[in-house]
């Protein structure tokens, strides 16, 4: 005989557990409340809803309810702070060094002390927009570049205002360059080597016809003593012993060659004048010390009598 | 009377209607073995409320199958429901089930079921036709001439459908409109069950918060699922051999004209088995469907089937049987259920109807050796049938157990003229117009 069903013996019958306590079988079917919450969990308005209106829900109403205790607030606010400090407070937006580039070693001290920067600093503290509008304040500064460059050096790169005219005030020597802006007092910034002195009301302002008009006196540096401007119109020349060359409105460098040229010709500074007078270029006016008028008015007498003898 | 059936049909088919714009709907199949639920989809194109049988069976892609669940009947017996709070937790795990597959939420429900007595009248009515061409009003008037026949106390009308059209001399119209003559003539077929049965059902359906909308017999979405097109249109008869009952309905040109229940099925076999072997019934019924046969050959005695117990009595519990002795028991009971079925069958007349086809379906068909015994006490004609293939269902729903949840998701997609669905004729509306009023607010709001 040949059984039809799986070969299934069991080795002795559970007659135990199995027979006297049947194991209850659960009811497979669903409660009511799981099967109307399955239904509801079906329902495609309310997928929606927890799917993204019940997150809205969450983060907003959550985020509001904690938001709304000031305390919380505050907390949150210095946590962002202390956050934002140690990122700013690390090593790779350090600042510890300030380097200035092509300003001489007072400016570069005087721009130091202005500034007064406390290293280290990190770079979220420096404004350099302000810096650079502090520097270029300064009138010994004509054009500053700056900016942070590797390994926390702030890179200042100072276009210096060269003093290239003395200019003599009624109250002060003071420097300027040649577009006239004053740099110093002398006094407080001695310098090595001289440079031409100019004078009068409105020189600089003139400042650049002024060392035009230096370049052009190279010859008579020895008797050169300075240039002064008068009537904020025109420059007169000032040589040693008081002579003076005056200089038109117009075309005063071009008239100051004409006159060195003169003097290269005929030496006419080395002669015993007052001021050569060249307002009028066509003109050119001489004026004579006192012995020379009387020399010159005599040797003009003389010809004028020899001139009527001969007449 | 009347007027309270057309209300709930009409209620159901409103439903109906709702459930198909929406385009979910499920179908759900209260037997007596198990329950089953099948989800549906409609297609939002191609959803002609089509009444053409024709293209009933040509465009089966108008749905689909998207959900199914099956599980144990419980407190169903002979396709009634005997305990309403078991069936409705069995149909709270069914369509639980079915929904979870499908992944969606189903509100609308058509149901099925085999019992309830059902009984089968033929109704005949005629009208003058008023204007030469048969219009749809003509239609309804020759409806509403059929009388109602004396259903008896508590029954309740569940199908009433026009099978033919006659239009003076002619007479197999089964759609008469446009047509040109004087006189219409309809023969309608109605199917009355008991109303508590229905009762039980619309209860527990809205226990499990679900719309009914439709209800549909048996024996009727089987053969609409089983008969190929030819076997309805030129006569078959559809058994289906459900666990608790075994409905049959004979079909002719395409309509339902007879069904009826035998109130046998294989829990029955399955009963037999267990008092004749003395086992379990749900041991009874494995073996049932494990060894089961109905026709005992050599090879059968020697094949021993092992009877295991639970008794303690190690005697008791190892017993053996042979497949024959198991054969033996269910074979009478077998003959018992096709015997009713052919007495049935007589009586109704199926005789005198020129095809003779029989189909076996359900889940009883499924025993080894039935179509040989059938075609024995129903006459040679006879197959065993399995539901038609719609989209989407799972290879575990193809069987013919599930015949009557596959014809249920025909007919709820391809719905069978009804005798409401025509408009109540003008002249039976209750005369005063405030009455009118009401009840236009009360169908429309």
């Amino acid at each position: 005989m040949r059984p039809l069903g799986p070969a299934q013996r069991p080795s002795a019958p559970q007659h135990g557990a199995s027979a006297s306590s049947p194991r209850q079988k659960r009811d497979p079917a669903p409660s009511v409340m799981a099967y109307r919450f399955q239904r509801l969990c079906l329902t495609p308005v309310f997928r929606v809803f927890m799917r993204y209106g019940l997150p809205l829900i969450i983060i907003v109403g959550g985020s509001a309810a904690y938001l709304s205790n000031p305390r919380n607030m505050d907390q949150l606010t210095a946590q962002v702070e202390d956050l934002r400090r140690t990122i700013e407070a690390r090593p790779e937006f350090r600042v510890t060094l300030l380097s200035v580039n092509g300003a001489s070693p007072a400016l570069a001290d005087e721009i130091r002390g202005r500034l007064s920067l406390d290293f280290p600093l990190s770079s979220f503290d420096l404004d350099l927009p302000q810096i650079k509008v502090q520097i270029e304040e300064m009138p010994a500064v004509r054009n500053a570049q700056l900016r942070i460059a590797a390994d926390g050096v702030l890179q200042l790169d100072i276009e210096e205002r060269l003093p290239e005219l003395i200019w003599q005030t009624r109250a002060a020597f003071l420097l300027i360059d040649g577009d006239g802006v004053v740099i110093d007092d002398l006094i407080s910034r001695p310098m090595s080597q001289a440079l031409p002195l100019i004078g009068g009301e409105g020189a600089d302002l003139a400042a650049r016809e002024a060392l035009s008009l230096v370049r052009i006196a190279a010859p008579l540096a020895d008797q050169l003593r300075g240039f002064v401007r008068v009537g904020e119109r025109r420059w007169d020349v000032i040589l040693s012993d008081g002579r003076k060359i005056m200089l038109p409105e117009e075309n005063a460098s071009f008239v100051l060659d004409r006159v060195i040229a003169l003097d290269q010709a005929q030496d006419i500074l080395s002669r015993d004048i007052l001021s050569i007078d060249m307002r009028r270029p066509d003109r050119p006016t001489l004026r004579l010390s006192a012995g020379a008028k009387d020399n010159f008015d005599m040797l003009r007498g003389q010809l004028v009598v020899s001139g009527e003898r001969q007449g | 009377m009347m007027n309270n059936l057309y209300h709930m049909q009409r209620a159901m088919r409103a439903k109906r209607q709702e459930a198909l714009k929406r385009g979910v709907m499920a179908v759900l199949d209260v037997g007596s073995y198990k329950i089953s639920c099948l989800v549906l989809r409609f297609d939002e194109t191609g959803m002609a409320y089509s009444t053409d049988r024709q293209v009933v069976l040509a465009g089966q892609s108008a749905f689909r199958v998207i959900g199914m669940g099956t599980t144990r009947s419980r407190g169903v017996r002979f396709g009634e429901i005997d305990t309403v709070q078991e069936t409705e937790r069995a149909i709270r795990t069914a369509v639980q089930t079915a929904q979870k597959m499908a992944h969606t939420r189903v509100d609308h429900v058509m149901v099925a079921f085999a019992g309830a007595r059902p009984r089968s009248y033929g109704m005949a009515g005629e009208t003058i036709v008023q204007d030469k061409t048969v219009q749809d009003d003509d239609v309804a008037r020759a409806l509403a001439s059929c009388d109602l026949p004396d259903l008896g106390e508590g029954r309740e009308v569940l199908h009433a459908q026009p099978v033919n059209f006659s239009l003076d001399h002619r007479t197999g119209l089964s759609d008469p409109r446009g047509q040109v003559g004087e006189r219409l003539a309809v023969d309608m077929h109605l199917l009355s069950v008991e109303a508590n049965a229905i009762e039980a059902l619309l209860y527990c359906v809205k226990r499990c918060d679900l719309e009914l909308a439709g209800l549909a017999s048996s024996p009727y979405v089987a053969g609409v699922s089983s008969l190929v097109e030819d076997e309805q249109e030129l006569g078959a008869a559809c058994v289906d051999m459900g666990g608790g009952a075994t409905g049959l309905s004979i079909f002719m040109k395409k309509h339902m004209i007879y069904a009826d229940t035998v109130r046998m099925g294989g829990d029955h076999v399955t009963s037999d088995i267990s008092q004749a072997l003395q086992i379990p019934m749900t041991h009874a019924e494995r073996i049932k469907t494990r060894f089961g046969g109905l026709v005992a050959t050599g090879m059968d005695d020697r094949e021993m089937i092992e009877l295991q117990g639970n008794t303690g009595d190690w005697n008791y519990d190892r017993r053996h049987v042979s497949r024959a002795e198991l054969i033996g028991v269910m074979r009478p009971r077998v003959e018992e259920i096709l015997e009713e079925v052919r007495a049935r069958f007589d009586s109704a007349g199926f005789d005198h109807l020129p095809s003779q086809r029989i189909v076996l379906t359900g889940g009883g068909s499924q025993v080894p050796g039935l179509d040989g015994l059938a075609s024995r006490i129903l006459g040679n004609q006879v197959r065993l049938g399995r539901p038609m293939r719609v989209q989407g269902l799972p290879q575990s729903a193809c069987g013919p157990a599930f015949s009557t949840s596959v014809g249920l998701s025909l007919f709820a997609a391809y719905p069978q003229d009804e005798w409401w669905d025509f408009d109540i004729p003008a002249e039976s509306y209750p005369a005063r117009s405030l009455k009118r009023a009401v009840r236009w607010f009360r169908d429309n709001w």
